[in-house]
């Protein structure tokens, strides 16, 4: 029995563990598309506040 | 259409969730116990799910693989990327899973016969092909050279699957001539448990698309 629990320990500890990993890619793009965006944003934001 | 997406991420999830729900309940509470091996061999309904879904997703990414060499299409490389990192993780499961099998049973955790040698040169083709994608900067050139090294790797999936139908080997073969070696009870559970696998590995399949497809417009808007 304490094969079965350990193998089914095993198997989703390497699914959650995979998940985690892959939630933390996502928070890690967010962050990285935020970022770009303001870049983008700053330059445009200026030029129109120099046209102003 | 990004509302859709949603919905449509959710309701995969939900129904993976449901589906893996139902099939821990079948293999723990209704699948009859084994006459000879007792409880042990429930790992047996994780165990093969487990391998037949690393041969599905393997094989996703071998024919996207095959789909990216004759059209160019940044799409079937993503896809070839996401399906063959996904098969890793589940044939690492079923290597494991059955390696607490075979201490129980055989009384070793793992002996090179020709299945279990197979599967070790099957993880180890796939993590050098995760590997060898990540060596290379160029988008084109690691796009073309994962394909190739994608179709020829999969050559070990159909060699690992007939290992035990072609070498003698100490191996359970549990499916042979058409039919199956296990009662009808222990069937359903076992369909029901590759079902659950299945939808799982095409939930996390489309996540996993969607995070490739949001890193690679970071490299083109500049990153790194």
């Amino acid at each position: 029995m304490i094969y079965l629990f350990a193998a089914y320990f095993v198997l989703w500890s390497i699914t959650l563990g995979y998940l985690f990993v892959l939630g933390g890619r996502q928070r890690r793009l967010e962050q990285q598309l935020a970022s770009l965006s303001d870049a983008r944003a700053g330059p445009a934001e200026a030029a129109r506040e120099g046209a102003e | 259409m990004d509302r859709w997406r949603h919905t449509h991420h959710s309701v995969l999830w939900a129904l993976s969730a449901v589906a893996i729900g139902a099939a821990l309940f079948l293999v723990f509470l209704v699948a009859p116990r084994e006459a000879v091996m007792g409880d042990v061999q429930r790992i047996f309904y994780f165990h093969v799910p487990a391998a037949w879904v690393g041969y599905l997703a393997l094989f996703v990414s071998f024919a996207a693989s095959l789909l990216y060499l004759l059209r160019r299409e940044s799409r079937w490389d993503r896809l070839a990327l996401c399906s063959a990192e996904i098969g890793l993780v589940f044939i690492t499961q079923g290597i494991i899973t059955g390696s607490f099998w075979a201490k129980a049973t055989w009384g070793v955790w793992w002996t090179w016969e020709p299945r279990l040698t197979t599967s070790a040169v099957l993880w180890a083709i796939y993590a050098s092909y995760l590997t060898l994608r990540r060596a290379m900067d160029e988008q084109d050139r690691r796009a073309r050279v994962a394909a190739v090294y994608s179709i020829l790797g999969f050559v070990a999936v159909p060699i690992n699957f007939m290992a035990i139908r072609w070498w003698r080997t100490v191996h359970p073969l549990v499916f042979e001539g058409g039919g199956s070696n296990l009662s009808p009870a222990m069937l359903r559970v076992l369909i029901s448990s590759i079902v659950a696998f299945t939808l799982f590995y095409l939930t996390v399949l489309s996540f996993r698309l969607r995070l490739e497809w949001a890193h690679e417009q970071v490299e083109q808007l500049g990153y790194r």
